[in-house]
């Protein structure tokens, strides 16, 4: 008589095997990929009991919660893919608030015949990232598209965490005379993603400066409690950045070219390409502005930090009814710097 | 960045503009029209302007490929994109100059139209042959300095037998626009635009070489001094300009020698001549029709010629009356001048072709310069 082995269940072959619609379709091959994929890469108590929620409690005080979704095209490219830097996207939006992040959920849109392997690399380098960043994906949700309804892999992230009593971190917060300081070299992720672009392939040694800023926003936190404006520049770059700080602001900006860090290869770049790299893409980068008198220690403190360390004060906040942010040429001469105009990069994140 | 840097070197750019105010003589105001959209672009990122006196003053020219493309043109790529299932490829700036009926070839992408954005004309040979099944169309536009690549793909579609590949021309020529300005009635008769001499184009003279510049130097008794891009080389041009003028000179000079030679290059010329010929006459946007300013296949490679093959007709279509694209390119005004600008022409929704193009005249003060126009009050 044969003996029916009702313990073994085939695993998911992540070897040769491509997303099918069953993986979205709520049964159990949905159930195995989420226990076999998601639920083992990022092994924590809150998938392990296995409802469609996460429960915990949080700290009293002020929550801060923010989403963001990634698109990014090509999903895998020097210095990261797309699982790293949506972890990193979200815990950064959520850091920018000055806030310690708690706690990030992750939905997948995922396209039939999309290779299994590819989704593991992913899945395991996002539960890397959140692993490195002290921050676990406590819930998550996966739908599967036909194919040539998505591209590859699509994933949003949203996360909540929580601000410290006494900080004050808004966009609106600018006044004439504070500091403006970039946290190190712009352009870097923009050009890493580019030089991959089908039509544009050039051989460069820039990678994605993708990371999580949350360390260097604690340190900066603790060093200048009063900072008044965070932002990461990602998509429209620094020069995008400032604007909406001063048009959020009602003030003006007056930035110094020669004072932006940028990698000579980022402006080699640039300059073949036609781009500006005010312009260009960052993804582990962050834009501070904070009093005069506190911009000094503010920057030893970034610059003590290892995400900080090229941080720079590259311009002032100036009376503006007008909010321009304007920049003076290295050339000698003063222009511009306006918001983006239509889309310098489609799917850079 | 080497041999970058040194030609944006903040200090020798004031040394020139010391030199351009001392030499500049007070009593009389130098008009300099830069011919290219290059040029402009560099005016207003490098914020030029305000090393010059006041009465030391550029003029945009209409040397921007983008901003002379008449509406017409745009059209009749969106049908070739809409109407007959072809795979448009083009440069970027093209993908936003407006067209009839609220369209741009993006505008008509959105609407399900395979419009796709390229770097190189070799780009859209490799989309051809990745495509078999449809044809594929290069939507090639530009001065002198892209019209050599556009010859080596319709030569190298022959060499490969590639049958769904062609190329909409629209090609245009320097030297037909600067006469159709010099020949205008606001600058020969009315003398409504002061032209005092012109800085000459960077690319285009790469491959034309200075010598088809001598016949305006000598006909017109203008100087031109042919300059690179960046902005030591405008200084320097600028400052050569003041000097023939003080001198009375009307020559051409040649300030991008690094590049540029008298004859040019006479293997990027011979592979035109082998494709292309001239057309008698092309519509400019802002200059109208002009005789001989513009190239077509010829009719040994009719089979890679788009308006052959799709037997495309031209219809002329007029501007926005309230745009002032045509001024502004032949020089009579300024950005500043036209009602639109800045209000409901910006570079997210340009009325006209000035406003699209970074090295349009319109969105290069837009987006470098506009403040200038405002007081702005220091912190």
């Amino acid at each position: 008589m044969t003996k029916v082995r009702s313990d073994y269940i085939r695993p998911v072959d992540f070897k040769n095997g491509r997303v099918d619609m069953t993986h979205g379709g709520g049964g159990r091959a949905m159930a195995q990929l989420i226990e076999e994929l998601f639920a083992r890469a990022f092994a924590n108590e809150w998938l392990a009991q296995g409802n469609d929620n996460a429960l915990f409690s949080v700290p009293g005080g002020r929550m801060v919660m923010a989403t963001d979704s990634h698109v990014v095209s090509p999903l895998e490219f020097p210095g990261g893919d797309i699982g790293c830097l949506a972890v990193h996207g979200t815990i950064n939006d959520v850091a920018m608030s000055g806030a310690h992040p708690l706690y990030l959920a992750a939905g997948f849109i995922l396209e039939e015949g999309f290779p299994l392997a590819s989704l593991k690399r992913i899945v395991e380098s996002m539960a890397a990232a959140a692993r490195d960043a002290g921050v676990p994906i406590v819930t998550g949700d996966t739908k599967v598209v036909e194919q040539g309804k998505g591209d590859g892999v699509f994933i949003t992230t949203t996360g909540i965490g929580v601000v410290p009593p006494g900080v004050e971190i808004s966009g609106d917060r600018a006044r004439p005379g504070d500091a403006v300081l970039v946290s190190g070299t712009i352009g870097d992720h923009g050009v890493a993603i580019m030089s991959l672009r089908e039509n544009l392939t050039f051989e460069t040694t820039i990678r994605s400066d993708t990371a999580a800023l949350h360390g260097l926003v604690a340190s900066m936190v603790a060093s200048v409690p009063t900072i008044r404006c965070l932002r990461d520049p990602t998509r429209g770059g620094l020069g995008t950045t400032l604007n909406e700080f001063a048009r959020q602001s009602g003030v003006g900006m007056l930035i110094h070219e020669a004072k932006i860090p940028v990698r000579a290869e980022v402006s080699a770049a640039c300059e073949f390409l036609g781009l500006d790299p005010l312009y260009v893409a960052n993804e582990g980068k962050l834009i501070a502005i904070c009093s005069p008198e506190d911009a000094p220690r503010l920057l030893d403190t970034m610059r003590a930090h290892p995400q900080g360390t090229d941080a720079a004060i590259i311009g002032e906040v100036v009376a503006d009814s007008h909010c321009f942010v304007q920049m003076e040429t290295s050339f000698g001469g003063r222009r511009v710097v306006d918001w983006l105009t239509g889309e310098q990069l489609p799917r850079i994140c | 960045m080497k041999y970058i840097d040194e030609f944006r070197d903040g200090d020798v750019a004031r040394g020139i503009a010391a030199r351009i105010r001392a030499e500049a003589q007070p009593e009389r105001r130098y008009s300099l029209m830069e011919f290219c959209g290059g040029h402009t672009h560099a005016i207003s990122r490098y914020g030029i302007k305000d090393l010059l006196p006041p009465n030391v003053e550029m003029i945009h020219g209409p040397g921007c490929p983008v901003c002379v493309l008449p509406i017409g043109r745009i059209d009749n790529a969106i049908a070739l994109g809409r109407d007959h299932g072809a795979i448009v490829c083009t440069y970027a700036d093209t993908m936003r100059v407006p067209a009839s009926d609220g369209l741009s070839l993006m505008k008509a992408k959105a609407r399900g139209a395979d419009i796709r954005m390229v770097y190189s004309a070799a780009d859209a040979i490799r989309i051809a042959q990745e495509n078999p099944a449809k044809p594929v169309v290069f939507f090639a536009i530009g001065f002198e300095t892209t019209t050599p690549p556009t010859a080596i793909v319709i030569r190298q579609a022959k060499a490969l037998g590639l049958t769904n590949f062609s190329v909409f021309c629209n090609h245009v020529l320097t030297p037909a626009a600067i006469t159709h300005i010099l020949e205008s009635p606001e600058v020969r008769e009315l003398g409504i635009v002061p032209l005092d001499g012109f800085i000459g184009p960077a690319h285009v003279s790469t491959v034309i070489g200075s010598q088809p510049y001598e016949y305006f130097a000598e006909e017109y008794q203008r100087p031109v001094v042919i300059a690179g891009f960046e902005p030591l080389d405008v200084m320097q041009a600028i400052l050569m300009l003041v000097r023939q003028l003080n001198d009375g000179r009307a020559e051409v000079e040649n300030e991008f020698t690094r590049a540029v030679t008298r004859q040019g290059n006479e293997k990027a010329k011979s592979l035109v001549a082998e494709v292309f010929e001239l057309r008698p006459s092309f519509e400019w946007r802002g200059l109208g029709e002009v005789p001989y300013s513009a190239l077509r296949i010829k009719p040994e490679y009719a089979e890679f010629d788009a308006e052959r093959r799709f037997g495309i007709t031209y219809r002329s279509v007029p501007d926005n009356k309230a745009c002032e694209c045509g001024a502004i390119l032949r020089g009579v005004k300024k950005p500043v001048d036209c009602k639109l600008f800045g209000t409901v022409c910006t570079p997210e929704n340009p009325m006209g072709s000035c406003m699209v193009s970074s090295e349009g005249a319109c969105a290069a003060h837009y987006s470098y310069g506009r403040f200038k126009d405002i007081e702005v009050r220091a912190a």
